[in-house]
């Protein structure tokens, strides 16, 4: 799950970096009242699940009411990168001297919180990485002793040419960010970027933070991050009855078991010509009430011109999948005609019971997912 | 002789009790005589199947039975703690079949197991089947055969439709490995190609890999360098939007990198074919291997 600056700023601030204050605002009067609140000068700032809010004029300095309350209108509702924005968030604007970045990753290949950082702050890191690569300094952490004082000083001094000064408060900042990341069950969290003001005080002035959704269980706050806002109907139906499903711009709606067989049905969509209307991963269970579930949200999207179920029953038989199939689509008023290809134990008798119906049966991945591109032409 | 698995591995399973946990436990007993004991604890003093005891605790189990290998399928939120308690009790594989343990869970998990030497299959994986040998996890019994080609997958019924696919060309395999679709897992591409290269059994390998990471390009090179058997791959999410999570934790395309573009390339720059379709894999093993 990704959160807003604001709410990671909210995180990181309970984890003792230093955040500047700074609320939300959902109109301009609001926004003109937290400005008044804070003293000018102010930054507005749209608060959006994207990057590269500063270039689409998201991001905006206010040295007066009168610029705030101009700006905080002009964000507001401003489309960037197809996110609407709902919120700004006002914070006072500090007098920066120097921008660092300091990041935070799961690194999947030492299996460990991985601690990035950079004295190029205030650009997008994937970006320094491709031009100067050097310029970023990375270490991985091991989970027994956490990043200790002396680990974390070295890269501090590194990033600030040997300023003690600046590197103990980078230095502590980066152990404050790997408590919140590893305490919240973070994914990604950055800091981009920490500043100093001329006077050589540190502060956090943007943050980014992702969740990890399997570990939701131990936060139950975390709910109320969740910007439904954000997300589409048919995405929030799906998590609400426990399926993995990803929108796409395609025609042909794919029902699957397993994720990396969704995926490969829609990369043979691809490969035939067609296009994947979505990727949905119904599990292992033949149970009715699951594939009502994910056949309502696959037609919420009235571009889905065929319904494509791909099943390989291992240990679940066929027969009862196709049962299950059948019951489900009897029980649904559908206009678009449905594809039915199921491998494993009892296929024939699958079939047997498939033929029966209005249900279109195919004997292998290709042979259905042609039929199924046949279908919407 | 297959991998990681041999006449001598006594199987234990966590959650024995639990709906997944019974369920598969039993295909598991019918598949080979390996289960030797379950955990639930609460339950200690039971029996499973009309044969299999039931302890309270791995300790108790490892004690009583010799199991030295375990397969866990308790909850997320109880999945690590099982894992600390069968590296704990002296076992020395570990399959993980759990879907959904947080990833910070996996990260402090690794260093304890590799101070007691041990091996994690997974989590969220469906585990290892060694044809005629034995089963841990959850593949479908029904569709694998012995013989001299290894897999190695990131998804499980993606593997099940490859399988599917061998018995038509002649093919069985040595062994049948889902390393799991999170970020972090125990047994990597990496370390399961070295184990299937140093099998004798395993003639040629299929390594079927997903967007996410870039393990497929860490084995490609490694193949290259040092595996002598033919292999063949197939990558899956080429259609998969940037930032999106398909399904797996660890398959999303993030910060541009992960993308399967880039794994086909590295692959195919490594000498390794990439079937373009799921069905294309079995043909173009038989090019390339001479038998």
């Amino acid at each position: 799950m990704n959160i807003h600056e604001y709410q990671a700023k909210e995180i990181f601030a309970r984890f003792g970096l230093p955040v500047p204050p700074g609320d939300v605002a959902t109109t301009a009067d609001q926004a003109v009242k937290l400005a008044e609140q804070y003293g000018l000068p102010v930054m507005v700032k749209a608060q959006v699940l994207t990057g590269g809010r500063g270039k689409a004029g998201g991001v905006k300095y206010c040295t007066s009411v009168a610029d705030v309350a101009e700006h905080a209108e002009a964000i507001l509702g401003m489309d960037i990168k197809g996110h609407t924005v709902g919120k700004v968030q006002i914070t006072p604007a500090l007098d920066i001297a120097e921008e660092y970045y300091v990041g935070m990753l799961i690194d999947r290949n030492t299996k460990r919180a991985l601690l990035m950082a950079s004295a190029e702050g205030g650009v997008e890191i994937e970006q320094v990485a491709k031009d100067n690569p050097d310029a970023i300094f990375k270490l991985a952490i091991d989970p027994r002793y956490g990043l200790l004082d002396h680990e974390a000083l070295t890269m501090a001094l590194k990033l600030t040419n040997g300023d003690i000064k600046k590197a103990r408060q980078l230095a502590l900042a980066m152990q404050k960010l790997y408590a919140a990341f590893m305490h919240a069950d973070a994914s990604l969290a950055e800091i981009n970027p920490y500043v100093f003001t001329p006077a050589g005080e540190g502060y956090a002035i943007d943050a980014k933070m992702n969740l990890d959704d399997n570990a939701q269980f131990r936060h139950p706050d975390y709910e109320q991050l969740r910007d439904l806002d954000e997300e589409n109907a048919a995405e929030r139906q799906a998590r609400e009855a426990g399926l993995s499903f990803v929108k796409l711009e395609g025609n042909v709606g794919c029902l699957v078991n397993g994720a990396g067989l969704a995926m490969a049905t829609m990369d043979l969509v691809k490969y035939y010509g067609g296009k994947p209307a979505n990727f949905l991963d119904i599990g292992g269970s033949s149970n009715p009430e699951k594939v009502v579930n994910a056949l309502q949200i696959i037609l919420t999207d009235p571009h889905v011109k065929v319904i494509l179920f791909n099943i390989f029953g291992g240990i679940t038989r066929c027969d009862d999948v196709a049962n299950g199939i059948i019951a489900a689509t009897e029980s649904m008023d559908i206009s678009v005609p449905i594809v039915v290809r199921l491998t494993g134990t009892n296929e024939e008798e699958a079939r047997q019971l498939l033929t029966q119906t209005d249900l279109v049966a195919a004997e292998t991945m290709d042979a259905a997912v042609q039929k199924a591109i046949e279908l919407v032409s | 002789m297959a991998i990681f698995v041999d006449k001598n591995t006594k199987v234990a399973v966590q959650g024995i009790t639990g709906r997944d946990g019974s369920f598969h436990a039993q295909q598991m007993l019918e598949y080979s005589d390996t289960v030797v004991a379950g955990v639930t604890p609460g339950r200690g003093g039971q029996t499973f199947a009309d044969k299999v005891p039931i302890f309270d605790s791995m300790a108790e189990a490892v004690g009583q039975t010799g199991a030295n290998t375990t397969v866990i399928f308790v909850p997320p939120f109880g999945a690590a703690g099982a894992i600390y308690e069968a590296a704990d009790a002296g076992v020395k594989l570990i399959v993980c079949i759990t879907e959904g343990v947080p990833t910070v869970d996996m990260v402090k998990v690794m260093p304890y197991l590799a101070e007691r030497g041990v091996r994690l299959i997974g989590p969220n994986c469906p585990g290892l089947i060694a044809p005629g040998l034995c089963k841990l996890g959850i593949m479908p019994a029904s569709i694998v055969a012995e013989g001299n080609v290894g897999l190695v997958s990131r998804s499980g019924t993606l593997t099940y439709e490859v399988v599917w696919q061998l018995p038509s060309a002649g093919l069985g395999q040595s062994a049948c490995l889902g390393i799991g679709g999170d970020p972090v897992i125990g047994t990597t591409f990496l370390d399961s190609i070295k184990a299937f290269a140093a099998d004798p059994q395993t003639e040629a390998l299929v390594m079927i890999g997903e967007i996410g990471g870039d393990a497929e390009e860490r084995a490609a090179e490694y193949i290259q360098e040092h595996v002598d058997i033919p292999v063949v791959a197939f990558i899956a999410g080429q259609t998969a939007p940037p930032g999106k999570r398909m399904g797996h934790a660890g398959a999303i395309v993030s910060g541009g990198s992960g993308t399967a573009a880039e794994k086909v390339k590295a692959l195919a720059a490594a000498g390794i074919p990439v079937a373009e379709r799921p069905k294309d894999i079995v043909p173009r093993l038989q090019e390339i291997w001479q038998r």
